[in-house]
């Protein structure tokens, strides 16, 4: 069995910190794993992705090949839809619903909803708004990795939630409570 | 076994730890920076301080080695220009202690201004070099590297590249190794190179290549993979293994050898094109093995690659490309979407570099001939919108020399912008330059107390830049020290207005931490509060 994952969004938007849980899950379930980051001068409030693979078997390439991403898990609208060309034909696409404008010629808002819903399988959510309104306001990408985990497969909810107790432990109890109820609403929504 | 989810970066650093290493020396930049900063966290055993450039870095590593300890220097592929005076001459006395030189190349520029390919510097040298597919490759090459390094006596180049230093996979631990005791080489001769002793060691140097070849053709870590009755067959270098066996060429019946240690293994690749009527080289950076494997086999027999067109002549290799290339058919399932732009980096909101721009673009839109050379850092994200504010970045250091080139030329106002650490990284002997000859110049040193671009490393000259400034001969009424804030506008505008008509060479400082590094100390007084 195989996943490949894109996660997408903008520079200091947290998505590493959502393939830090994943891979942390997979490392604890003996699953292969190989997870291209991007570092650097993009991390500056430019785009940024990383390529995530999950598999039972042995992973050659750290880069996902174009029509066979299994989920892309954005945390900006936009952003999902730049990496569409390496979305599998039952790939799902998993996003928050609210642009990130950083720059001046973001796309017509409307029109860009129009082609996500477009798509065949896709999962929207204002994450930001429900993790403010939820009083973790924080969390919004721990939120989007419980909207995605109905999808991954090849871990369990149960196994990403040990994860996520784990990977902020350090962080004190309240961080971890607060993680935990952010996965949870993003799973049930 | 025990198994850790590691970059490469840090695959490649608890390697050269566990291999024994006393030091690791380096200048930070993408993609190698996590290297040292790995070790700095992880083996306070090791000498790691940051390096003020790639050639202090280089040196000091051959100096520990010239005194029996083994020694990693760390640097991205452009790193090697700066050091390669040091790196060239270190084949030449050859090493004590074991040298590994680990240079990390950015095939498709994601945070470099070229894409040159390291693997060349090793050629140069005549040195060998190991280039690992994967995490646990580049781990384990580096107790074979150290051991490589002193049994044939010469430094070892490690080459990697972004997508193998920036990916995290797996990696099994095996037993640390003890630190070399210290034991300095009393062979002078080999060291002091002199013309006469040059030759000898030159000599020898020449007579080491039929090692290194040898130490190529049976390394562990060149594999071949025969498919019966193969037309095609594939010599894989480095990270391109992991992009060809993606594509299964075993069930495509396409023989596959794996290099990852030059110089190239020619029976290995011999071997490889009798089984086969034509070969692919696949291999990430410039074509440097195809073009030798070509000369290697003769005009008849057919060699594809980036030279023929069979691959992309410039960029990175991709799983996609490749396959292109090995006759994979390419799916698609959904085409581009229309509603994207792109989403270029931008300086961070309330970034100090901002208003040195700012006061700068008002000050230039007064002289119709203003001319600003710009540096390597966040502070290049200037040249973008909205600030559009630099009209050259060329390399470390160069904003002041170009300066000052292009003032005796008869460019005014000639002005530099240069980050704290580029200007002791290569920038203060092009000052000395510009003082030394009177340049009429006004070079402005944007100090945000680290060096930022690589996430907030240690900046070599921090405190110190108004003595080395005096000290290389700036005269004091033309240095200034300014904050870098909005209600500070009118001060900056007027001193840098000042400066710029002042006949010589003034230094302006405009001082303010960097917003990243400050946070994050924010955040962690909260933390512990």
């Amino acid at each position: 069995m195989k996943k490949d994952i894109i996660l997408a969004g903008v520079g200091g938007q947290g998505i590493l910190t959502i393939a830090t849980i994943i891979g942390d899950a997979a490392a604890a379930a003996g699953v292969n794993l190989k997870q291209a980051e991007v570092h650097g001068m993009s991390q500056r409030g430019g785009d940024v992705q990383s390529n995530l693979r999950l598999s039972t078997e042995v992973i050659y390439s750290d880069l996902i090949k174009q029509g066979s991403a299994d989920i892309i898990i954005s945390m900006e609208p936009m952003e999902a839809l730049r990496y569409l060309p390496y979305l599998g034909k039952e790939g799902v696409v998993v996003t928050s619903s609210h642009p990130f404008k950083n720059i001046t010629n973001y796309p017509d808002e409307e029109a860009l909803k129009g082609e996500l819903e477009a798509l065949p399988r896709v999962s929207s959510l204002p994450i930001e708004e429900l993790a403010k309104q939820n009083s973790v306001p924080k969390s919004a990408n721990v939120v989007l990795l419980g909207m995605a985990a109905k999808y991954i497969g090849i871990l369990t909810p149960e196994q990403l939630r040990e994860s996520i107790k784990r990977v902020f432990a350090s962080k004190g109890e309240s961080v971890v409570e607060m993680n935990c109820k952010a996965f949870d609403l993003g799973l049930n929504a | 076994m025990k198994k850790e989810l590691l970059l490469g970066d840090e695959a490649i650093a608890l390697g050269a730890v566990h291999a024994g290493i006393s030091g690791v020396y380096a200048y930070p930049g993408t993609p190698s920076t996590e290297i040292t900063e790995f070790i700095q966290v992880h083996a306070p055993e090791v000498r790691s301080r940051w390096c003020t450039n790639e050639k202090t870095a280089m040196e000091a590593a051959l100096g520990m080695s010239y005194a029996g300890k083994r020694a990693l220097v760390c640097m991205k592929h452009v790193g090697m220009n700066v050091a390669a005076d040091a790196f060239v001459n270190s084949g030449i006395t050859g090493v004590n202690g074991g040298l590994v030189v680990l240079a990390a190349d950015d095939p498709s520029m994601h945070s470099s201004q070229n894409e040159q390919d390291s693997r060349f510097y090793g050629k140069f040298a005549m040195i060998p070099i190991l280039e690992p597919s994967t995490q646990q490759e580049a781990y384990d090459m580096m107790p074979y590297a150290f051991a490589l390094s002193e049994e044939l006596k010469l430094p070892v180049l490690m080459r990697v590249v972004t997508r193998l230093a920036h990916s995290r996979a797996g990696v099994e631990v095996t037993t640390p190794l003890p630190q070399n005791a210290l034991n300095p080489d009393s062979e002078r001769t080999h060291w002091v190179l002199l013309p006469g002793n040059a030759r000898r060691q030159y000599a020898s140097l020449v007579e080491k290549q039929p090692q290194l070849l040898a130490s190529a053709e049976n390394s562990p870590y060149i594999h071949h993979h025969s498919a019966e009755g193969a037309k095609l067959g594939v010599v894989a270098c480095g990270i391109a293994y992991n992009y060809v066996m993606e594509n299964e060429p075993a069930k495509r019946g396409i023989s596959v050898l794996k290099v990852s240690q030059y110089p190239l293994p020619k029976q290995a690749i011999k071997a490889l094109a009798a089984e086969c009527d034509a070969l692919l080289v696949a291999e990430d950076g410039q074509p440097m093995a195809e073009e030798q494997i070509k000369a290697m086999l003769g005009a008849d027999y057919a060699v594809k690659g980036r030279l023929t067109g069979d691959l992309p002549r410039m960029g990175e290799l991709t799983p996609d490309n490749v396959g292109a290339a090995l006759g994979v058919e390419q799916t698609q399932n959904f085409a581009a979407a229309e509603n994207v732009v792109p989403r270029p980096p931008a300086l961070c909101q309330g970034c100090g570099h901002r208003d040195v721009y700012d006061a700068l673009n008002k000050v230039a839109a007064e002289y119709a001939d203003a001319r600003i050379f710009g540096d390597i850092g966040c502070y290049t994200l200037g040249a973008l919108p909205p600030f559009r504010a630099i009209d050259s970045c060329v390399d470390m250091g160069a904003s002041i020399t170009m300066a000052k080139g292009a003032a005796d030329a008869g460019v005014h106002p000639a002005i530099a912008v240069i980050g704290d650490s580029t200007f002791t990284h290569s920038g203060m002997t092009g000052l000395l330059d510009a003082i030394n000859d009177n340049s009429n110049i006004t070079v402005i040193i944007s100090d945000n107390l680290t060096t930022a671009m690589t996430g907030g490393q240690d900046s070599a000259g921090t405190n110190k830049f108004e003595a080395i400034c005096k000290g290389l001969g700036v005269e004091p009424e033309h240095l200034h020290v300014v904050t870098p804030l909005p209600k500070n506008m009118e001060e900056i505008t007027r001193i840098i207005r000042q400066e710029i008509e002042y006949k010589g060479v003034s230094v302006i400082i405009p001082r303010r931490e960097c917003i990243q590094t400050l946070n994050r100390k924010l955040r962690q007084k909260r933390a512990q509060q």
